[in-house]
């Protein structure tokens, strides 16, 4: 309360001196900046998909200038990044606290019964959309997602093993959604902390198959050492670009194609805490137009083969919306919902 | 941390056997929680999910129940029971870190970590610790001050701050 | 077998790592391997040699020294903080000055262990055990040369390690499932138990409460939240490191002032000579060194991670020992077996991040993201497409442990000079730098009044004989082994016998059962021989076993 208070007080210092400097300066009239350093708040762990990009923004912020003051990143992925979210709920007002949303926004309030929900936050941007891939180790004699499915049906039921991060996440309403082809067979959903160790599991035939993001588990299959089987997209891969001595990212076909019928992406987006001014939204929308511009952020993009697609304003609005709705049919079909949601 | 028992600390505040016997309730008390979630969680087998969210929580609470309830016999029959566990004048010293740490803390959320901190040192070496009040001075100032550039200039880490530090402007 | 591959590009394609060059093959060709890496390391050396890298080293370990003095403020938080700064300066060059920042923190985590008994970081826990009696004893110089010294023989025989085994080791990690990862917890814990004198309740119930304490908040496992009775705050549980500067810290304040307001070991004489002193008896320890670097080795490739490192090898120091009665009182070889293990997990953990891009520990995460923001794809590929690069940082490895443990040794007077300073100025200035420490690890006041009551925890716990590592060994691992438990449970669909499935984890398991036995079994030896009447011969029997074990 009281550090909601005092920020609320440093904020509207900062609103202060803007105005006496527009009331100078009518050129700059609209333009707020960040005064103090902008904390960066990653709901998630060191070394995932969500570090990697909010690291590399920073990065990118910092070589290019694109701010007057530093971006410092801060983890707080405790409670599946409920400690984050409810640290930027709690901020309202304070435009200096930024945080870069994966799906535990809608997943972990949720399954977990946390309060807080997106309607909590200020929608900034979209950045882009993660893929997730069906990956096998190389040297196992699937070659297609539907042989694996089939010999899933096939198998013993549960003897197959899906590892994936975290629980009730992402990871695993794909997988729910996977059973539903390998119906009545079931996967054993193995959760791990992070992406990371998830591919290197999977390396190591600790698990059977997993749905790491292109990200985590490029450098293995660069390696050789992991087949993509297919893409949880509606359509391929716009990379061409050869990964490995054969294949691009546009080579892995779509589940679709392979007669899998699930999608899922996953958002990368950003988000400000409650009750901060449009101006103060408009000028983090500006700063992630200007990151998205550079160079450093298209080869980011292309090596894990994002998909391409910035939002904001109502349109993001209406996107988050329907995902949150998204998962809550999902989760609610899973059985995965908390108690009372 | 050798138990003095001289005669100039002071009379007994309490034995060696009472506060055995608190911390073995304190213990059973924790127990007594964690077995109250772990049932609710579940401590069995589930499918899909292995063992159930309480399983390991519940049997960790019964070992602790177990070992205290031991500890709490052992004490209540009086083994090593006599000796004094804190007498009047060390008691009156822990307290006097004690109280003033807590008021330390008490005072970060009003005037923010850096003016609370000089208080303490200051106060704690003057009163406490019957130092100089120059030398306690220049050392309260200079600990929050090297704190403050190494932690919001150098590693732009913030630490609370408080109404001052606001109307200079951090 | 990921360095192997550059080489053999030639003669094959590109393969899995792990599953190229059949054994006998790499047999025949083993001599030109070596070569080729003493020429990439001075090739290495070359680049890392440069006056600018020189003078970024230095800042490095200084920097790195004050975030690991800082508690709260760790390894990982301090490279991550500063990771910005290195975005303009070329990939080698960087990720020298990070990786010194790291050495740096190694070093400086075990500074306030041994001086304040506040460890700064989670593997600096056991160098308290007997780092602070030492100093308390006024012999911090020795114990700190001691702490310094065996880091750095730790972190240089893990950089060996991964120049010249790297392929080999790499494809030891990816054998670790949940299982092998559960054995090498439970190995831990086995060899901390019977580690006090006092009543095996006492040190049962420390334990659980230390497991109770660690299993509040989300259950990775399931999505569940536990004993936090909705409350917020509890959400995230309890942080090991509030966990640790309040039982260890202010606990440690607590009892200083009970017993008068000073330091016993005020009078510490500052020695110029305490370096070469204190080298001349660490000679003797050299079984407990190599034994700590091969469990270190061992768990910073796994990626099990400093910590459970730091612990293993002080409970196997101690059981096998001949002085393990006198541990926790002040023993050199108590300093010597964690720090060591600490430094070689610490180095190691940057090989599994090289190679597989996995991160061994929090701070090779960071670094992982660097590696990213420089344009560099960690993983298998890394040692074939940027050689300049990673041999850069392998010979970085060597000069900046080198750079780092003369600047300080250096220091060592200095720091040990830091107990001489009365009692009332120093304990408020821990207090402050305490309740700065908890406050960053979560920018959350609830930490600091946590740690008050860890605090009155700490001192009463100590003065009626509940120990307090095992608490803060449960702390750190219990969700960890709990997690790998119910994965490998799991896995094999509530089958026990998936511990004993496969060589490794099997032996590893057995290992800890032994363990977990073995003060039972030196009990019952000790009893039967000395019926029969020959207690001197015993000792010396026992003291053989132990030493031949």
């Amino acid at each position: 309360m009281v550090r909601a208070l005092q920020s609320t007080a440093r904020a509207g210092i900062g609103v202060a001196m803007i105005a006496a400097g527009a009331a100078l300066l009518p050129a700059a009239a609209q333009a707020w900046e960040p005064t103090k350093p902008v904390q960066f708040i990653i709901p998630a762990g060191t070394g995932g998909g969500a570090d990697q990009m909010a690291r590399f923004i920073q990065g990118v912020v910092a070589k290019n200038n694109l701010m007057k003051q530093p971006i410092i990143t801060v983890n707080k992925g405790g409670g599946a990044g409920a400690e984050g979210f409810l640290e930027v709920k709690k901020a309202s007002g304070d435009a200096h606290t930024i945080i870069i949303t994966l799906s535990n926004l809608f997943t972990t309030p949720l399954g977990t019964g946390v309060p807080f929900s997106w309607k909590d936050l200020t929608p900034v941007a979209m950045l882009a959309l993660d893929q997730f891939v069906l990956w096998v180790p190389a040297d196992t004699p699937y070659k297609t997602a539907k042989e694996y499915i089939d010999a899933v049906k096939a198998g013993d039921d549960k003897s197959f093993k899906m590892g994936g991060t975290g629980s009730k996440q992402e990871d695993q309403i794909i997988t729910v959604a996977l059973e539903k082809l390998t119906a009545p067979k079931k996967f054993t959903y193995v959760p791990y902390g992070g992406g990371g160790t998830v591919a290197t599991q999977l390396v190591g035939k600790h698990v059977n198959s997993s749905v790491n993001n292109p990200i985590e588990a490029v450098s293995q299959w660069k390696a050789g050492a992991l087949r993509p089987l297919c893409i949880f997209d509606s359509k391929r891969s716009i990379y061409t670009a050869k990964v490995t001595a054969t294949m691009a990212w546009s080579d892995i076909p779509t589940c679709k194609e392979s007669g899998v019928n699930t999608e899922y992406q996953m958002l990368r987006g950003i988000f400000m805490a409650p009750g901060v001014k449009p101006d103060q939204v408009a000028f983090y929308v500006d700063l992630f137009k200007k990151v998205m511009a550079t160079a450093d952020w298209k080869t980011f993009m292309e090596q894990g083969a994002f998909n391409q697609t910035f939002m904001s304003g109502d349109q993001y609005k209406t996107w988050v919306a329907a995902a949150d709705k998204l998962h809550y049919d999902l989760m609610k079909e899973a059985g995965f919902l908390a108690p009372g949601k | 941390m050798h138990k003095d028992e001289s005669a100039d600390e002071g009379r007994s505040l309490l034995s060696n056997r009472t506060a055995e016997v608190v911390v073995a309730l304190l213990l059973l008390g924790v127990c007594t929680i964690v077995i109250f979630d772990s049932t609710r969680l579940g401590f069995h087998w589930r499918e899909g999910e292995g063992p159930a969210p309480g399983y390991f929580p519940f049997y960790i609470a019964v070992v602790l129940g177990i070992s205290s309830l031991i500890n709490l016999l052992s004490a209540l029959r009086g083994v090593g029971g006599g000796e004094t566990f804190v007498a009047m004048r060390p008691f009156g010293r822990v307290l006097a870190v004690l109280i003033p740490s807590i008021v330390f803390v008490g005072l970060i959320q009003y005037i923010g970590i850096y003016l609370a901190a000089a208080t303490f040192i200051l106060l704690f070496m003057v009163v406490i610790g019957r130092e100089n009040p120059l030398k306690a001075l220049a050392i309260g100032v200079a600990v929050p001050l090297a704190l403050f550039f190494m932690f919001e200039k150098w590693f732009l880490v913030p630490l609370p701050k408080g109404p001052v530090e606001a109307w200079l402007g951090f | 077998m990921v360095y192997q591959t550059c080489r053999d590009e030639s003669q094959s394609t590109l393969k899995v790592p792990g599953t190229i060059i059949p054994t006998a093959a790499r047999r025949e060709t083993t001599g030109r391997y070596t070569v080729d890496e003493i020429t990439s390391l001075i090739g290495g050396f070359k680049v890392a040699l440069s006056w600018y890298n020189l003078a970024l080293m230095m800042v490095g370990i200084l920097l790195g020294v004050i975030i690991g003095v800082l508690p709260g403020l760790g390894g990982a938080n301090g490279v991550a903080i500063l990771l910005p700064l290195t975005f303009t300066m070329p990939p080698t060059s960087a990720i020298i000055m990070l990786s010194c920042i790291y050495w740096g923190a190694l070093f400086g985590g075990a500074i306030t262990s041994i001086l304040f008994n506040i460890p700064g970081e989670p593997w600096s826990v056991a160098t308290t055990f007997d780092g602070h009696p030492m100093a308390q004893k006024g012999r911090a110089d020795e114990a700190l040369t001691a702490a310094f010294t065996s880091s750095f023989v730790g972190a240089l025989i893990a950089v060996m390690l991964i120049t010249f085994l790297a392929p080999l080791v790499a494809k030891f990690a990816l054998q670790f499932g949940p299982a092998e990862f559960f054995s090498v917890y439970f190995l831990t814990f086995a060899s901390f138990v019977g580690m006090g004198k006092g009543s095996p309740f006492k040190v049962l119930a420390s334990m659980c409460l230390g497991f109770a304490l660690g299993s509040v908040g989300l259950d990775k496992v399931t999505g569940t939240l536990r004993m936090t009775f909705g409350h917020d705050e509890l959400l995230v549980g309890f942080d090991f490191l509030i966990a640790v500067i309040g039982l260890f810290g202010i606990g440690e304040i607590l009892s200083s002032m009970e017993s008068g307001l000073k330091f016993s070991g005020s009078h510490a004489k500052i020695r110029l000579d305490a370096v070469l002193q204190t080298w001349k008896k660490l000679l003797s320890y050299w079984i407990t060194s190599i034994r700590s670097c091969v469990i270190g080795c061992w768990m910073g490739i796994t990626p099990g991670g400093a910590t459970p490192a730091s612990f293993m090898s002080y409970g196997l120091a101690k059981r096998f020992s001949k002085s393990g009665d006198n541990f926790g009182k002040g023993e050199i070889e108590g300093v010597v077996a964690p720090e060591t293990a600490a430094h070689a997990a610490g180095t190691s953990a940057l090989l599994p991040m090289l190679t597989l891009g996995i991160p061994g520990s929090p701070t090779a995460a960071v670094l992982l993201g660097g590696l990213m923001i420089w344009g560099l794809q960690p993983g298998p590929m890394l040692f074939v497409e940027q050689k300049d690069f990673v041999w850069g940082l392998i010979a970085s490895m060597y000069l900046g442990n080198i750079a780092g443990l003369l600047v300080v040794l250096t220091c060592v007077p200095l720091f040990a000079a830091i107990l001489r300073v009365p009692f009332s100025i120093i304990a408020p200035v821990i207090l402050v730098i305490c309740a700065v420490g908890a406050y960053t690890v979560h920018n959350s006041m609830f930490d600091v009044w946590m740690m008050l009551v860890f605090g009155v925890i700490g001192y009463i716990f100590q003065k009626l004989g509940y120990p307090l590592p095992p608490l803060v060994l449960a702390i750190v691992l219990g969700d960890k082994a709990e997690e790998a438990f119910r994965q490998a449970m799991l896995g094999s669909q509530g089958n026990v016998s998936i511990f004993w499935s496969n060589w490794l984890v099997g032996s590893i398991m057995t290992l800890g059962v032994v363990l977990l036995f073995w003060p039972l079994v030196t009990w019952l030896g000790q009893k039967r021989k000395s019926r029969s009447g020959n207690l001197a011969a015993a000792s010396a029997g026992a003291a053989a076993v132990d030493r031949d074990k």
